[in-house]
């Protein structure tokens, strides 16, 4: 199964929760993780990601790109994300 | 305007098994935005962060309440404030005021006791080190001095034939509980015989007069039935040296330990389901005493050198977030302004840590650690919070005890203290450090550029 496939069977409800059919594990992702998320299985880079999040959110003067560069090594370390897994 | 949300750092919270509950609840996070109803933002834009917060209210409401469970249950008490749990003066002043005697262990203590206006009758002097010329103003002032080895009594001998007086003197006891491990370094073995050593030879040296016996189990105490073993052994004690040697004690001190509502590393139940109530801790100190064999009128005076249960829950200390990252296990780290140079009691205690804002944000396991560049600093391990800002607040509790006393300026140095009134006004107990504090008692060599 590539990347593309194993994202596209994660079940992400609107209330942020998580499962994996893959693992069966389940996870709770607040607003911000969920639009990461869904973001990342709908093939967003970096730089997309980061627009996404700059329009739906009022600007807090967070370092948004870091955030999800981190956000995305989290999902890879929970197995969210294959491990080679990287944005573009 | 905007009337999007404002942004919150993203989440990502694993399920595990055993972690919920029936009622299918998840991890609720609380927060507190106040301290003796005072809002925390204000008291830090008065005094900087971090900032310990102390409770006047708390701190009276807790020695009443003590002093209460134990007057119902024997008619003569005194309460002793422990000074080493919170040397602070006008922390020590308020229980003076509420009619605590002050309890020291070294000369600085007594001074600071002294200066704090107790008479040395109203000073219990403990501890294994007590230097020449405090003994001998303790001992010639009527303080309560508790001998602690057979060197000290030998010292104390030589004071009184010094100044051709017979002072009055306690002996500390220390002794075997069926539930503590025994703290046999401080005073006399009850039950090896040594105590029983001790009074024959300060009997026969004709020097002093035994008026006291002291015992202190130990500390943090959880399980009640200690002291009720600690008080039956010295009440015996006590009639034994009555009906034996005619000695008619003028007071019972039966130490401190008792816990406050914090929650130590290894414990495993939450404070509030393993922390004995005074009413409890009182039933046990004192039910043994109805076996003393002394008339009502003579019955000797029931002395608790108490600290941390009556402070620890008065103290708060507000920090900052100053950063947030990633560990390498993938847990959530979080950098604040206080550290364990500030904190030091975070070695021993797992604090509740909760921001000061609300927040429906799911927490997630994050480990707490100061500004200090050293691994050690530690302030929350697997502490479950939300995603916090850089700048938010988060409030450490119960911190009253034994942090201002034992904090250090390490690498940084130690906040300002304030206190808050029962109505609701603040005021600053002790100011943010500066460098010079800790530099003034240095010396620079003129070779090195210092001044002669």
């Amino acid at each position: 199964m590539n990347d593309a496939a194993r994202l596209a069977q994660l079940a992400i409800s609107p209330s942020g929760f998580v499962f994996d059919p893959h693992t069966g594990g389940t996870f709770t992702v607040n607003a911000t993780g969920r639009l990461i998320l869904e973001g990342v299985r709908d093939g967003l880079g970096l730089a997309a990601l980061t627009r996404h999040l700059e329009r739906r959110f009022a600007p807090g003067g967070a370092d948004l790109e870091r955030d999800v560069l981190e956000y995305v090594a989290r999902l890879r370390e929970n197995g969210l994300l294959p491990a080679g897994f990287e944005l573009h | 305007m905007t009337d999007r949300p404002p942004y919150v750092p993203p989440t990502l919270v694993r399920h595990r098994s055993g972690l919920m509950n029936k009622m299918g609840v998840g991890p609720v996070v609380s927060s507190r935005s106040s301290v003796a109803g005072v809002n925390v933002e204000a008291l830090v834009e008065a005094y900087g962060s971090p900032l310990f917060i102390y409770d006047e209210q708390i701190i009276r409401a807790r020695y009443r309440a003590l002093h209460n469970a134990l007057v119902l249950r024997y008619p003569k008490v005194a309460l002793a404030w422990s000074y080493k749990t919170c040397y602070l003066d006008a922390i020590c002043r308020l229980y003076h005021q509420e009619g605590a005697l002050a309890e020291v262990v070294s000369g600085m203590e007594y001074r600071k006791a002294r200066r704090n206006g107790m008479t040395p009758g109203q000073i219990v002097y403990n501890g294994p080190h007590k230097d020449d010329q405090t003994l001998t103003e303790a001992l010639l002032g009527g303080a309560r001095v508790h001998l602690d080895h057979f060197d000290e009594l030998a010292r104390c001998e030589r004071i009184a034939e010094q100044h051709g007086c017979r002072p009055a003197v306690s002996i500390r006891l220390n002794l075997e509980t069926s539930t503590l491990p025994r703290w046999d370094r401080f005073g006399f073995n009850l039950d090896n015989g040594q105590a029983r050593d001790a009074v024959r030879r300060l009997l026969a040296g004709g020097r002093l007069r035994l008026t006291g016996l002291h015992v202190h189990l130990g500390t943090f105490i959880l399980d009640v039935r200690a002291f009720a073993e600690a008080t039956r052994k010295v009440v015996a004690f006590a009639n034994r040296l009555r009906s034996e040697r005619g000695i008619v004690l003028d007071t019972l001190d039966l130490g401190g330990g008792l816990a406050s509502r914090n929650r130590l590393r290894s414990q495993y139940l939450p404070s509030d389901q393993s922390v004995p109530s005074f009413a409890q801790y009182a039933e046990q100190l004192v039910d043994g005493l109805s076996a003393l064999d002394y008339p009502a009128n003579e019955l000797p005076t029931l002395v608790l050198e108490t600290g941390r249960a009556l402070i620890d829950e008065a103290g708060s200390l507000v920090t900052t977030v100053v950063a947030n990252k990633r560990l390498a296990d993938g847990r959530r780290g979080m950098v604040v302004d206080a550290g364990v140079n500030t904190l030091f009691t975070a070695y021993w205690y797992q604090h509740q840590l909760v921001p000061t804002q609300p927040t429906s944000e799911p927490p997630e396991p994050t480990m707490v650690y100061g500004p200090l560049c050293m691994n050690i600093d530690v302030v929350g391990n697997n502490v479950m919070l939300p995603p916090m800002a850089v700048g938010q607040r988060m409030l450490v509790t119960p911190v009253g005890a034994y942090n201002l006393s034992q904090s250090m300026q390490f690498i940084e140095l130690r906040p300002a203290v304030c206190l808050v009134r029962p109505d609701g006004t603040h005021t600053l107990i002790r100011r943010r450090e500066v460098l010079d504090d800790l530099t003034r008692a240095e010396v620079i060599p003129p070779w090195l550029g210092g001044g002669r």
